[in-house]
């Protein structure tokens, strides 16, 4: 009887679809619960969980050093945060300006570094993330208002008057846009792209042999990575209201690769469980004060130690999301 | 003219300190082909030992061993304490992770960084911390029209024997052979009876050994040390590294001090404010039409 019982919680929670259900329950739920400091905590986690999925596009997906991906951020909230106190043009435009803005910016960036192997590809984007962070310190054309940043950017506002601009809102939008993005990230690992990228991370060669065009995916992987952290660059921006230079350092680059490391490379669950780990840690610790940091430097390397393959490390040839969920419906019919 | 030296000069001493600090990257880089963030912070460690040892050892030092007797005593006081902890962190955070690939072993040397850099901050507080002015000689030198001071002759007098003697050992003697050996081909080295771990052990103890004694120049030169600036120069190091061609030491030496003589004239005769975008930009355009680095050899790939 209480195998029976056991069995059937296995079956209720194993199911793809009733785990999901009850993370959705959660996720609905928790602003109405929680206090408005708690309702940001879980903003600034959408956001890292956003620019963890993006740099999983090229670290996790490609396999490709990206230490300078706090560049693409920068470019996509300095879009928005000018465009926005210049021209007045409303935020929800400037979310797919920014995007644009950043892609286009990898693409000319990276075009002709893109040859580089591992290591060296590394030093370059940090050396790119370096350059931007420091020209944006360096106020180019008064644009971009040197040390201090751009202050005074807008709430979102959606057609017919509704502007976005308490804590709980905020917190729907970013999670919104991180569960598109998470659907569409699927549907992407599990085509013809996705494929052809992970046959890259494994082998470069035989992956060029094979009629990949190497070049041009790794690039499309650079592009599509710098157009989703613009996205969250847009979000960020528009959150704080203000945008400075030192929230783009190279510090923030090394975040995301830890986040995309810890949880597991290519894994989307793992990313989302890296950026909590990331966003949530700190905060958690908080009453340490000064011993926090060192609590989460120790907490980094036993990660790496016990799990050195990441969180939810993704399984070659097992069973994928989509593939779970027809199994349980197939389990359901 | 003058100002041309007096510059050269300027950037050579800048160029030196990246340059010992780029060895230990190298070093570990060849060996482990591990980027060891906490490299920078051994360094930064290294300073505040050497300031400790200056500030509480002022009066004994001074009256036993005069003003550079005390210098030299406080560098190698920092240089035992960080070889110490160097293969601390290689027992503790790097060496359970190495069967598991290279990437891990990065999340956590950023981890080991985080937390010496926080374990500075508790120990000797968050603040700019002085080198102490009077145990620091401050004599200036005149040469025809060129100003340079004494301690600058020693600091670079210093890094270049330093340098020297690490390209003496690595190039000339049996133990240099087995490091060049493991670099090169781990398995066979360890087939030709090389004994890896006494290979780690070294370069863990001399990488962060030559650190620390930057460490203690570096707060000398610019008399003020804070718990953060090992990410700096970290990130420089690791540019000079690159720069000169991974896990290649000579290569190392000549990219700390081309990027020290690039610094310096970037701030000179361009601007000061855009300095480090033009040392970035020289460095992406050297890996365009160099992958490999400046002095890397061109390595064939591996089908």
């Amino acid at each position: 009887m209480e195998k029976k019982a056991q069995t059937g919680l296995i079956k209720f929670f194993g199911s793809g679809q009733n785990a999901l259900l009850i993370i959705f329950g959660i996720f609905i739920m928790y602003p109405f619960l929680a206090s408005n400091y708690f309702i940001d905590i879980a903003f600034f986690f959408g956001i890292y969980a956003l620019l963890g999925l993006s740099l999983n596009i090229v670290l996790g997906e490609v396999g490709l050093f990206d230490l300078g991906h706090a560049g693409f951020y920068a470019i996509g909230a300095y879009t928005t945060a000018i465009l926005n106190t210049k021209f007045g043009i409303p935020i929800l435009v400037l979310l797919p300006v920014s995007a644009l803005a950043a892609a286009l910016f990898a693409y000319i960036v990276c075009s002709p570094v893109i040859h580089l192997q591992g290591d060296y590809l590394l030093i370059v984007t940090m050396g790119m993330g370096e350059i931007i962070r420091l020209a944006l310190i360096n106020n180019p054309f008064d644009l971009t208002g040197g040390p201090n940043g751009v202050f005074g950017i807008d709430f979102p506002s959606l057609p017919g008057g509704i502007v976005i601009d308490s804590s709980i809102e905020f917190y729907f939008l970013i999670w919104i846009i991180v569960g598109l993005s998470i659907l569409g990230l699927i549907r992407l690992q599990n085509s013809r792209v996705g494929r052809a990228w992970n046959y890259i991370r494994e082998d470069e060669i035989a992956a060029g042999a094979s009629g990949i065009n190497v070049k041009n995916y790794k690039l499309l992987a650079f592009v599509l990575g710098a157009a989703l952290a613009g996205v969250a660059g847009n979000l960020y921006a528009t959150k704080l209201m203000c945008v400075s230079p030192e929230s783009f350092t190279f510090w923030e680059s090394c975040l995301m690769f830890c986040i995309v490391l810890i949880g597991g490379m290519g894994s989307i669950p793992g990313v989302i469980i890296g950026a909590a780990f990331i966003s949530l840690f700190p905060e958690i610790f908080r009453p340490f004060a000064m011993y926090r940091m060192l609590i989460f430097g120790s907490a980094m390397m036993l990660m790496m130690m016990f799990r050195p393959g990441g969180a939810w490390p993704r399984k070659r040839g097992g069973p994928s999301f989509t593939s779970l969920l027809s199994r349980a419906r197939r389990n359901d019919a | 003219m003058e100002v041309v030296i007096e510059q050269i000069i300027n950037g050579l001493t800048i160029g030196s300190f990246y340059a010992l600090i780029a060895l230990g990257y190298s070093m570990v880089y060849g060996v482990l082909k591990l980027i060891n963030f906490a490299h920078g912070d051994f360094f930064t460690l290294g300073s505040y030992i050497g300031y400790t040892v200056l500030v509480f050892g002022a009066a004994f030092l001074t009256s036993h061993c005069g003003l550079w007797g005390g210098i030299i005593v406080a560098m190698i006081i920092a240089a035992i304490c960080i070889a110490l902890v160097g293969i601390t962190v290689e027992r503790l955070a790097y060496r359970p992770i190495y069967p598991a690939g290279r990437l891990p072993a990065v999340v956590s040397a950023l981890g080991a960084s985080i937390f010496l850099q926080n374990a500075i901050m508790v120990i000797w507080g968050p603040r700019y911390q002085a080198y102490p002015a009077e145990l620091i000689p401050n004599i200036h030198l005149q040469l025809g029209g060129i100003h340079i001071t004494l301690l600058q002759v020693v600091i670079l007098a210093l890094s270049f024997v330093l340098m020297g003697v690490l390209y003496y050992i690595i190039q000339k003697t049996l133990f240099g052979a087995a490091v060049r050996a493991t670099a090169l081909d781990r398995d066979t080295a360890s087939l030709m009876g090389i004994n890896f771990n006494k290979v780690i052990f070294f370069i863990f103890t001399l990488g962060p050994a030559l650190g620390a004694i930057t460490g203690v120049m570096v707060g000398m030169y610019y008399r003020q040390i804070s718990f953060t600036m090992g990410w700096n120069y970290g990130l420089k190091a690791f540019t000079a590294t690159i720069l000169g061609g991974i896990g290649n030491l000579p290569g190392a030496m000549f990219g700390g001090l081309i990027l020290g003589l690039l610094e310096m004239f970037g701030a000179a005769y361009i601007s000061a404010a855009w300095k480090d975008v033009f040392v970035f930009l020289i460095l992406i355009l050297v890996l365009i039409f160099r992958p490999t680095g400046l002095f890397g050899e061109k390595t064939a790939e591996k089908v």
